[in-house]
């Protein structure tokens, strides 16, 4: 499996949640904590993001970066 | 602010456009009018054109388009945007020009100038962001307010005897000599945006070969105005939206 992760900008997010119905790995969850403007914000809440960027292209605020680990072949070559 | 390229050994694969301003959206949360922004600012990074590019904002939600858009923009008045992207192109016909409207903005006040943009085929991009309703004034019914949406002017759901039909003004405009491209996309799966990307940038291509006006329609939610959740409004949009406006090309070149 690729690993991924991603950051959140925490501050501009607005817990609309439309990234946690796009996410295919069920792995973000909103924060019990507020940010400045007083809304949640979303965070992950396990390892299996996959870095697969769903998340980032629905997010309407554009809060989200993601990376993703870069594929080997077993000579270690990148592909 | 740009983002750190590596992380634990893996590499950066997204990050907001960089034509896409860093100051934070004033639209409700979930609201389709920010999704638009960044994959329209998205192709114009790809394409290489902020330089290139002039914008035409309306009058509704997105009347601060320019906020975020890292292009030269100019706001136009209610409905009036078409008209003024027209003059826009003419005195700078090498530029890429679109204007970007909701459906009270192009489909009510300003019907006449959207009909006659798009006859006249002015070599434009007009985006049309049809929330089926006036979300900045607070929720009253636009021409394409579904049959029996609940508004604020139609509290009791819109009625066709008295309040008309919802006006499906993306397939009237197709009829029109001066159409190009016309198309119908929505945001509301990353399906759906990619899909959305790909037909902004073919319009922008089409725009250089001078042969008339690219019209895409993006069917979009408005969580506010509609009293929804913003996940609530996109399973609203999918099951009540489409089947009255339905997604896919309606108009596209010959070739
Ligand atoms: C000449 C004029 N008439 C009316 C208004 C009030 N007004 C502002 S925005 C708007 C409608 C906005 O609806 P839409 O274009 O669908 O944009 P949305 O906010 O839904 O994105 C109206 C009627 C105005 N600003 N100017
Ligand atoms: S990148 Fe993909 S797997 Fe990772 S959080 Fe976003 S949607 Fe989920
Ligand atoms: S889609 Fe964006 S704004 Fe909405 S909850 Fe997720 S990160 Fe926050
Ligand atoms: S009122 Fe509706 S269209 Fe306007 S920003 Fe809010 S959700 Fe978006
Ligand atoms: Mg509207």
């Amino acid at each position: 499996m690729i690993r991924g992760t991603i950051i959140v900008a925490t501050d501009i997010c607005k817990a609309c949640e439309l990234c946690i119905t796009a996410c295919p790995q069920d792995c973000l969850e909103m924060s019990p904590n507020l940010n400045v403007k007083s809304y949640h914000y979303v965070q992950l809440k396990n390892d299996t993001c996959t870095g697969c960027v769903n998340c980032a292209i629905v997010c309407p605020d554009s809060a989200i970066t993601v990376y993703r680990q870069v594929k080997t072949t077993p000579k270690g070559a990148t592909v | 602010m740009e983002p750190v390229a590596n992380i634990d050994g893996m590499e950066l694969v997204y990050k907001k456009p960089h034509t896409l301003t860093d100051t934070p959206m004033h639209y409700c949360p979930g609201c389709s009018h920010g999704v638009v922004h960044k994959i329209l600012m998205e192709v114009i990074d790809e394409l290489g054109i902020q330089e290139e590019t002039i914008g035409v904002a309306p009058v509704g939600c997105s009347v601060f388009a320019y906020e975020y858009m890292n292009i030269d923009m100019q706001e136009a008045a209610h409905g009036r945007a078409s008209a003024v992207a027209t003059g826009i192109k003419r005195v700078l016909p090498n530029k890429y020009v679109f204007s970007y409207q909701g459906d009270g903005d192009l489909a009510a006040i300003g019907t006449g100038e959207t009909v006659h943009t798009v006859n006249r085929g002015e070599n434009i991009l007009m985006l049309f962001i049809n929330n089926g309703i006036y979300g900045m004034t607070g929720g009253q019914m636009a021409p394409t307010s579904l049959i029996g949406m609940k508004t604020t002017t139609t509290p009791f759901g819109r009625e066709a005897s008295t309040m008309g039909n919802p006006l499906k003004i993306t397939e009237l405009l197709a009829q029109l000599p001066g159409a190009y491209f016309v198309t119908r996309h929505s945001v509301h799966n990353t399906a759906a945006v990619r899909k959305l990307k790909k037909a902004i940038a073919a319009s922008f291509k089409y725009q250089k070969l001078n042969k008339g006006t690219c019209f895409i329609e993006v069917v979009s939610n408005c969580p506010s105005n509609w009293k929804m959740t913003p996940v609530e409004s996109n399973e609203w949009l999918e099951k009540n939206m489409f089947p009255f406006y339905p997604l896919g090309d309606i108009k596209v070149p010959k070739s």
